[in-house]
């Protein structure tokens, strides 16, 4: 299992992958960006990232991926998402509550710029969704390995 | 209706698919159905968010399940039947059907009209309200952010609990190590 999760899958998988993995990660931002307007959200959008970056890891095994993505810095980011979105909601307390929508007015609905602090929510969310499955994907890998190399 | 119910019928069969057969793989595999189903399901009722949530997140629960059943040895050991279980889940069933049926003696009322009227505010009012013309967005993050804040929280302590319970390497007090040195 070990040797296989570092050499990655066959040249057909990582062909495939290195064409639709950027597909994919771009999907999941649309998803995240449009989560206001269409189907989706920042969760729906913060999973579609994770799962691009599963699917790197998965086709080219783990030492690829950790360059781009360890799992230290999966904390850091869900981290950060989990501040992001407790942050927009107490600068709401300055304008009249807990989760006020402070800029509502500025833009008209259907635009991609509208829907004050909503879309911010949906980026924050999706920060700490994305990070925070694809940091529990990548430990349940490590034990594996970490069984493995003790058999 | 008619699809709906054998959605729902292949699902019940993929579920005890899941239960009954040997291969790991293919358990994880009868899951997956269910999984698909549902989100199937949402998509027929109208409820395209919900409907994508579920499917991506369907995705990262096989994959992850793949990936952690693949290769691994489950010891077998052989079981008798449980008479016990059996009655109390008889039981439980009868109870449940009982209830439904003092409950629902009146009748339920009809699909798609709910008993709640709240749910006729947000389609009228989330557009001038928020200016977000995807509702249910408009909801889970501002009429009801408090829920989203909940959700997030739970996410946050499942996240921390793995990370924490599943680590390879572990911390040691720097005295114990000083006394293993010695």
């Amino acid at each position: 299992m070990s040797k296989e999760h570092d050499r990655g899958m066959t040249v057909i998988v990582k062909t495939v992958t290195r064409l639709t993995v950027g597909l994919i990660f771009l999907y999941g931002i649309y998803i995240v960006l449009h989560g206001h307007l269409t189907p989706g959200g920042g969760f729906a959008g913060g999973v579609i990232i994770a799962l691009s970056f599963m699917n790197l890891d998965l086709a080219f095994g783990g030492k690829i991926s950790a360059k781009i993505f360890s799992k230290g810095s999966t904390g850091v980011v869900e981290a950060l998402g989990a501040v992001m979105f407790l942050a927009l909601a107490l600068i709401g307390l300055r304008y009249g509550g807990f989760f006020d929508n402070f800029l509502h007015p500025d833009g008209d609905p259907g635009q991609l710029v509208s829907a004050g602090i909503i879309p911010l929510e949906n980026i924050a969310i999706s920060l700490k969704v994305g990070a925070g499955l694809f940091g529990i994907f990548l430990t349940i890998i490590v034990l594996q390995k970490f069984e493995s190399e003790k058999k | 209706m008619t699809e709906l119910y054998v959605l729902l019928g292949l699902m019940i069969a993929g579920a005890i698919i899941a239960i009954e057969v040997k291969n790991l793989l293919s358990a994880v595999v009868a899951v997956g159905i269910v999984g698909l189903g549902l989100s199937i399901i949402f998509l027929l009722l109208k409820a395209p968010d919900v409907a994508l949530t579920q499917i991506v997140v369907e995705i990262a629960a096989v994959i992850l399940l793949i990936r952690a059943t693949l290769h691994r040895e489950i010891a077998q050991k052989s079981c008798g039947t449980r008479p016990f279980g059996a009655i109390m889940g008889i039981l439980f069933l009868g109870l449940a059907v009982i209830a439904a049926l003092v409950t629902f003696s009146s009748g339920l009322s009809p699909f798609g009209e709910p008993l709640m009227t709240v749910s006729e505010f947000y389609p009228l009012n989330a557009i001038a309200g928020t200016g977000a013309t995807n509702v249910v967005s408009s909801i889970i993050l501002d009429y009801r952010a408090y829920d989203t804040l909940g959700e997030a929280t739970v996410l946050f302590t499942a996240v921390i609990g793995v990370l924490t319970v599943m680590r390879s390497v572990g911390k040691k007090k720097e005295e114990d190590l000083q006394e293993n040195n010695e």
